[in-house]
């Protein structure tokens, strides 16, 4: 595990036409992924979406109605959980509360029946990466959220696996520790160099964390790249909206001559990284890709202010444009009252495009 | 990082003042307690006089003359039909009867219990359905039919068959206890036992049962009272020697009001 050379090309884990349906709800649909050894992977979507039930068929904790898992290489679809080669992490922490920090990583070593000097051994060197030393002794009621989360993964540590799956494992922890908290999975995962399935509904967390983020919606993987990919080139409307915060502006109205035209405005696309086709569209601006005039021409887009958020480094303007909401973000912190007129740019190299039928981006 | 978790207020709990709320709400609590004490008092100041004594019928005076003499009487002399043992035979049969029986129904009931709640195996559902339909059956039903069962599997008559059918009755009132405490245990616990390498037996006896405590008290009281107490069940499926103390006292009340009528 601590060897530092990555292999970049071997497939970690693997997942073969994953179905799942209690009775007549089909909950996981045709699930594929494939991903590499050392790889950080964010299952990402709203509740409901499937992305723990996923990770618990990944675990074995849930029996799959079709499809193939495997995990480095070798076919587990069927296997208990034990047997997998897998550390989990759960978002109630999970700790056995009879027992302490001590017996709670000890406790899946000795049920393996590692000897006791190797299981000593694991657990001092967790608690080193961990810095949990100074409370081994104490029971998990004693320990703050924080130290029970480090606990919880120092348990996945201690099993020595190539997969670490997490389960929202901060959900529960207050905003400044699980920023904390997050920087650290992303130190340990840097210094393991495992691979990490990882499910949250926190945007920020999956931006942050992930080499690649699926991104799911009832059951369906919406779209499986990188952040960087997913902001700039969201597959359809989707994902498109639940990425981003606020969310990305869609305005409606249609493609022709090279331009988008919306209540007799138009607005070139020359610069769009895509393939626009003519006739009707849905134009996709993010609220940080908008740029605005207080005292513009009449002509242009115009649009009224409503409401002014201060965050202090930026500040988010929320504005009615063609009787519709629409929410652009600036750095600027000039307070703009209600009923200001602003004159609003689009950086079409950086919006994106969609087919009203299909949601598809163009 | 910062350690948070003992930061904050300390020193020990602020102790509310004696207030007039609180006079009020023991002195209820106090008034009420000795209430229903005093059928007890009664009852064990009656045993210690003598029959004149008892006969002037000042129930809650203390006796003039206070004796041991009934009790021990009770415990070792008195007579049902030709044995005259005393209580004391019924008092060792209701032992053996209540500790098997109060183990043996606890044990398979939170089994059940956690089988129902943790392992949603196929036809859980049904299961659990059939049981509760159990629990709104009244047990005089089937008292025959027991009867029937336990004469088939030559049982019928004895101590063993007696605590076979307290465990059976005792069966779905305590899974449903069972399964609904379980069921409120977090289920990621389950989840973390099962990757740690744990099987059902595993689970069961090193994680559940250490967190089910209160519950397994609860069971115990219930089928405790429920099973010393106990005299149906006792005259329909034992004989004479094998009667718990219940059914025995029944009997020397009984035989005795008897013989002082026509005194």
């Amino acid at each position: 595990m601590m060897d530092q050379t990555h292999h970049a090309s071997e497939t970690s884990l693997s997942i073969k036409g994953l179905q799942l349906s209690f009775g007549a709800v089909q909950v996981l649909n045709d699930v594929n992924m494939d991903i590499r050894q050392g790889e950080f992977i964010v299952l990402l979507g709203g509740s409901g979406s499937g992305k723990s039930t996923i990770l618990n068929c990944i675990a074995g904790l849930l029996d799959v109605t079709d499809g193939q898992i495997f995990i480095n290489g070798k076919n587990v679809t069927w296997d208990e959980p034990k047997d997998r080669g897998i550390g989990m992490v759960f978002q109630s922490y999970a700790l056995y509360p009879q027992m302490s920090v001590r017996g709670n990583l000890a406790f899946g070593l000795k049920n393996a029946r590692l000897p006791r000097d190797e299981i000593a051994k694991r657990i001092d060197r967790a608690a080193g990466i961990l810095q949990i030393g100074d409370y081994l002794d104490r029971r998990p009621a004693a320990l703050s959220g924080g130290q029970r989360q480090r606990v919880a993964i120092g348990r996945a540590l201690v099993r020595d696996v190539d997969l670490f799956l997490f389960d929202e494992p901060l959900s529960n922890l207050d905003a400044k520790l699980r920023a904390e908290l997050r920087v650290e999975i992303k130190r340990l995962h840097e210094t393991l160099g495992n691979t990490m399935v990882y499910v949250t509904h926190d945007q920020i967390e999956a931006m942050t964390l992930a080499d690649r983020i699926a991104l799911l919606r009832d059951g369906v993987i919406q779209q499986f790249a990188s952040p960087g990919e997913i902001y700039r080139k969201p597959v359809n409307l989707y994902v498109a909206g639940f990425i981003g915060s606020p969310s990305m502006n869609f305005i409606s109205g249609e493609i022709a001559d090279g331009q988008f035209r919306f209540h007799d405005r138009a607005i070139s696309l020359d610069g769009y990284d895509g393939h626009p086709r003519d006739g009707a569209a849905i134009l996709g601006v993010r609220p940080e890709h908008t740029g605005f005039q207080a005292d513009g021409p009449e002509s242009g887009i115009q649009a009224t202010v409503e409401l002014q958020e201060h965050m202090g480094a930026e500040s988010v303007i929320y504005l009615r444009l063609d009787g519709q909401r629409f929410a652009l973000r600036t750095p600027d912190d000039t307070h703009y009252p209600e009923g200001t007129r602003l004159n609003l740019s689009f950086d079409i190299a950086r919006a994106s495009l969609f087919d009203p039928q299909s949601e598809l981006r163009l | 990082m910062a350690d948070i978790a003992f930061s904050g207020p300390r020193g020990p709990k602020p102790r509310r003042r004696l207030s007039g709320r609180n006079i009020m709400i023991y002195g209820t609590l106090i008034v009420v307690a000795l209430y229903y004490l005093v059928p007890l008092y009664v009852m064990v100041m009656t045993s210690l006089k003598g029959l004149p004594e008892i006969r002037l019928g000042n129930i809650f005076s203390p006796p003039v003359e206070a004796t041991f003499e009934p009790w021990v009487k009770a415990w070792a002399e008195a007579c049902t039909g030709l044995n005259c043992e005393g209580l004391q035979r019924g008092f060792w049969n209701s032992v053996r009867i209540t500790v098997p029986s109060v183990l043996l129904s606890i044990l398979i009931a939170s089994i059940n219990g956690y089988a129902l709640a943790n392992w949603r195996f196929k036809g859980a559902e049904f299961f659990f359905a059939v049981l509760m339909i159990g629990a709104f059956i009244p047990y005089q039903v089937m008292i025959y039919p027991m009867v029937i069962l336990l004469r088939e599997l030559g049982l019928y008559g004895s101590l063993t068959g007696l605590v076979l059918v307290h465990t059976v009755f005792g069966m779905p009132i305590l899974t449903l206890l069972f399964r609904n405490y379980f069921a409120t245990l977090p289920e990621e616990l389950f989840k973390a036992a099962r990757v740690d390498g744990t099987g059902f037996w595993g689970i069961y006896f090193r994680i559940m049962l250490p967190l089910s405590l209160p519950i397994f008290v609860v069971a115990v009281i219930l089928q405790v009272t429920g099973i010393w107490n106990d005299f149906l069940f006792g005259v329909v499926y034992t004989k004479p020697e094998y009667y718990p103390m219940t059914v025995q006292l029944n009997n020397i009340v009984n035989t005795t009001t008897g013989a002082r009528n026509t005194m």
